[in-house]
């Protein structure tokens, strides 16, 4: 060989020593079906793109943000202003984070409809809720961080939601706010979720989730599956490497493109300082991705029956969370009923959802 | 017991009952000043109706004193004839112009305030004396007030209650009952428009929904006890109490002379006494609102400092407003300009200041400031527009960014079609 | 094998595309790949480099230093978005307080005639505790806390206990 590309010459370097071909050689051999709806595969990419952006402008913002409450506030407008190309980093992180939550969702939703959570996919569909679950947490307590009036009362209406659960809610409440009340102490404690609990459990599941989605491949929607298996001729697929990979990665630099339109023309927001002992403005409402539930609790009449309406609220949605967590072993293979049911559900949970939340940002 | 029963016979149902009811208001009265007048009188109709309820909030009642110590009797009987006995001195229904002398007996005795509130003035009533109020009642007019018409009484409040009728905010409404009456004060020479006057102008806005207190009613220029109109000559001197700027700049201007020669209440020609509105640079222009063209001949050379003067006031009044667009602007598109909206406060003062100086009357002056507040707006114009470059700036380095990402995506797709065909 | 003896590529193997577009398409990938990389991590690096604004936000701030102000003298600082005013006393303390006026919020001054802080607008005056003591003011100045290290004069917000 008299020419060997630089590539080539950096995969036999590591194959001497890490043993490099065989490692890799199941992914090589990863396909990915080919059919109308494939497009949707790319949304779990995606999201972990999304997810990579933002560890890595959490860690640049980490270098500048100071936490407490008599500094956060001013350390975010010091990065917004003073530090170069900070607002850009900022801003990218802020958008980045509501776009992550809508991929999530949005994937979420794919392999609902696409029946990807059935045996033996399980335990990803479990991981993967649970990831949400993480997601919205960070949402959360990230949404804290800058300490602005919005970000105090949203967060005092959302952990004042929390205590309503029966038994558990008012320690739970506490452990939440680092106390009775949303003072600096919850601001320190969410910066503790938010860069450490978080980002290690999240990091935890991603890899198990990802692992189990390479060694059990990507799931073939059910009608295709009867069909490519009758007559495995009509089979088409996709190497994932490097085909799929690549248009992956197109996929990847449009939402590179996007963010950086979204920072340069709608740059975040700094807000107000929040002030404790001012009232509460009018008409304060959650992130748009709590919205839907937010609206849910608004509409629930204060007393159903003996049960205070509220806290039915909130077992509900738990009890729903629950329920969604575990949702492929209720589904076995035999009767197409259960099947039928769980996909009508789900239709009704997206309308449920995008309705509300819809509803929840016009409501005054 | 049969002696017991028989020395108990003497004392027949109605006395127990009497003795008893002597021991019950005994206990009733327990620990408070016996005032038995309000027993009667908490009952009776008006005008003789005085409830408990209302006396208690008296700060005389507070105090310890009671009915009997304005209207004489003994307010320890029960018996209405020896509660209300001319022996017992007392006067019964006090008559309108007696009242003053009637309240100065304690009130304009040092020795006695003092044992109460040692810094409390004892002079209210010679103050009185000297009053239009004072005066007249003095030569017989009975219609005039007297201390309980402005202090209320048998529910007398000190001013500092924000309930009494002398507080701050209520004096306005208090000297109204009667100067807002037109027909009360028919018969009287001067206006009854005042309140309606004071109601629109900034001191009322000022005092009542501001909540300033340092904002002048009536008393503060009128004076309360010694209640009347300043001297024509006089009102600058009462107008300078706050306003020491323009006052100081008008002594030493040429309108100072002119006014008083001619007998014209200075302040108040331009801004009134009542309704005194807000200033607008209106004053200084040539349309309804105008000041200086009443008295001035247009085409004189006044009339060419004023339009000056306006016009100067209105260039330095745009700077401010073209710098904060352009701040509003830039701050909104993410932009750092705190230290120029910053500095928009000191052009905001040079504005407030020249505007202040117009009463000296010199163009010169005001020149003056409006040349630094010019100064200073144009400084903050230029760091606007510096974060507007920088603001683009950040938008031309996303296109090119987005450039490069285009060529990535189309180097992508075109490698993809290479390595499928 | 991708290349032949020669190093010229074997048609059909999907990893080495036919070779007149393979360097145009290898050379635009490259240099997109490329641009972009510059395009991102430009911002990165000049964001790691600290500014030189050593804001410590308006919670403390640098108002003057040792010596820039003589004895029974003052000056206006900026503190956060507002003005703040501060004084070296004719008997060697400094003081700081809020130089905006608690009356219609012009800035205020210290006035060494007077000893005391005084408003040019309505000649409203303050003591050197930031109190109003007279004039139309209604409240007095905030006080702030002062802290001289070494020949820097620091003044930040009080902190209540």
């Amino acid at each position: 060989m008299r020419e060997m590309s630089p590539l080539r010459n950096v995969r036999r370097w590591l194959d001497e020593r890490f043993d490099w071909d065989d490692l890799v050689a199941p992914f090589r051999k990863k396909t990915v079906p080919l059919h109308r709806l494939s497009y949707w595969y790319f949304l779990g990419g995606i999201t972990l793109f999304l997810f990579v952006i933002q560890v890595v402008t959490g860690i640049l913002l980490l270098l500048y943000y100071r936490p407490g409450a008599s500094e956060a506030f001013e350390s975010v407008q010091y990065i917004m202003t003073q530090v170069q190309f900070g607002w850009l980093i900022r801003s990218i992180h802020s958008w980045s984070a509501n776009l992550m939550i809508f991929t999530a969702f949005a994937h979420m939703f794919s392999v609902l409809f696409l029946k990807s959570y059935r045996k033996p996919r399980e335990l990803t569909w479990v991981s993967g809720v649970i990831l949400l679950f993480l997601v919205m947490g960070f949402g959360f307590s990230g949404y804290l961080l800058p300490w602005n009036t919005l970000a105090f009362f949203a967060t005092k209406v959302g952990t004042e939601i929390t205590g309503q659960v029966p038994i558990i809610g008012k320690p739970m409440m506490i452990f939440l706010r680092g106390g009775e009340e949303v003072t600096g102490a919850t601001l320190t404690r969410f910066f503790g979720f938010h860069v450490a609990v978080l980002p290690g459990l999240a990091t935890v599941l991603i890899l198990l989730h990802v692992l189990l989605v390479q060694r059990l491949g990507i799931s073939i929607p059910p009608k295709l599956e009867v069909q490519w298996t009758a007559n495995p001729s009509a089979k088409r697929e996709m190497k994932f490497f490097p085909n799929f990979m690549l248009r992956e990665m197109m996929a990847w630099y449009v939402a590179l493109g996007v963010l950086g339109a979204l920072a340069a023309v709608f740059p975040w927001n700094l807000g107000v300082k929040a002030d404790p002992f001012v009232s509460a403005p009018a008409g304060i409402k959650p992130e748009w991705y709590f919205l839907f539930m937010f609206q849910t609790l608004k509409l629930i009449p204060s007393k159903v029956w003996f049960i205070d309406g509220d806290v039915l609220g909130v077992l509900t949605f738990g009890l729903v969370g629950l329920l969604w967590l575990l949702l492929p072993f209720f589904e076995s293979d035999q009767p197409s009923r259960t099947k039928g049911w769980i996909t009508g559900f789900a239709v009704f949970a997206l309308a449920y959802m995008a309705g509300m939340s819809v509803y929840g940002l016009l409501a005054k | 017991m049969a002696f017991l029963r028989n020395k108990l016979r003497p004392f027949s149902a109605t006395h127990v009952g009497l003795a008893g009811f002597v021991v019950l208001a005994a206990c009733v009265g327990y620990g408070q000043t016996t005032n038995s007048c309000l027993d009667c009188h908490s009952a009776l109709p008006d005008p003789l109706g005085v409830s408990q309820e209302k006396f208690s909030q008296d700060i005389h009642a507070q105090k310890g004193l009671t009915c009997a110590s304005c209207h004489g009797g003994d307010p320890t009987s029960d018996d209405p004839d020896k509660a209300m006995s001319r022996k017992a001195g007392w006067k019964g229904k006090i008559e309108h112009k007696q009242i003053p002398q009637l309240c100065g007996t304690c009130h304009s005795d040092p020795a006695y305030i003092r044992q109460f509130n040692p810094s409390l003035r004892t002079d209210q009533l010679d103050q009185y004396h000297t009053s239009v109020h004072g005066k007249r009642l003095a030569a017989g007019d009975t219609k005039v007030a007297v201390c309980t018409n402005c202090h209320s009484v048998h529910d007398i409040r000190a001013p500092s209650d924000p309930r009494s009728t002398v507080n701050p905010v209520n004096v306005a409404n208090t000297c109204a009952r009667c100067h807002a009456d037109a027909d009360y004060m028919k018969g009287y020479s001067i206006p009854t428009d005042q309140f309606a006057k004071y109601s629109t102008s900034v001191h009322h806005e000022a005092l009542t929904v501001r909540g300033d207190l340092s904002a002048p009613t009536c008393t503060t220029c009128h004076g309360n006890h010694g209640a009347a109109p300043p001297g024509v000559d006089k009102v600058q001197n009462v107008c300078s109490n706050c306003h020491t700027f323009q006052a100081q700049m008008y002594e030493k201007s040429s309108h100072k002379k002119a006014f008083e020669a001619a007998s014209l209440p200075g302040c108040v020609v331009c801004h009134s006494n009542h309704g005194i509105s807000h200033p607008t640079d209106a004053k200084l222009g040539d349309g309804p609102e105008a000041v200086c063209m009443r008295c001035h001949a247009p085409g004189d050379r006044c009339d060419q400092a004023r339009a000056e003067i306006q016009s100067s006031l209105s260039r330095l009044d745009e700077a401010i407003k073209g710098a904060d667009r352009v701040l509003r602007v830039a701050e909104s598109s993410g932009m750092e300009v705190s230290e120029a909206r910053l500095g928009q406060d000191q052009a905001r003062d040079s504005l407030t200041k020249a505007r202040v100086t117009i009463h000296s009357f010199k163009r010169e002056l005001v020149d003056q400031d409006i040349q630094a507040g010019l100064k200073i707006a144009a400084k903050n114009l230029q760091a606007g527009n510096e974060a507007m470059v920088e603001r683009n700036h950040r938008r031309v380095g996303f296109g090119i960014s987005l450039i490069a990402i285009g060529i990535v995506l189309a180097g992508l797709r075109l490698y993809i079609k290479k390595i499928e065909s | 094998m991708p290349t032949d003896s020669q190093g010229m590529a074997n048609a059909g193997d999907p990893l080495s595309p036919t070779i007149p577009r393979r360097r145009f398409v290898e050379m635009l990938l490259g240099g997109g790949f490329l641009a972009t990389a510059v395009a991102f991590l430009y911002p990165v690096l000049r964001y790691l480099v600290p500014p030189k604004a050593s804001d410590l936000g308006s919670d403390a701030v640098v108002a003057g230093r040792v010596g820039e102000l003589k004895p029974n003298s003052g000056k206006v600082f900026r503190f956060g978005n507002r003005p703040g005013l501060l004084i070296h006393t004719s008997s060697g303390e400094y003081r700081a307080m809020s130089a905006t006026c608690t009356h219609l919020s012009c800035t205020v001054q210290y006035r060494d005639d007077l000893r005391q802080v005084w408003c040019a607008c309505h000649n409203g005056r303050y003591d050197l505790n930031g109190r109003n003591i007279s004039g139309p003011p209604p409240r007095p100045l905030e006080d702030f806390e002062v802290q001289v290290r070494g020949d820097e004069i620091f003044v930040r917000r009080r902190r209540d206990a």
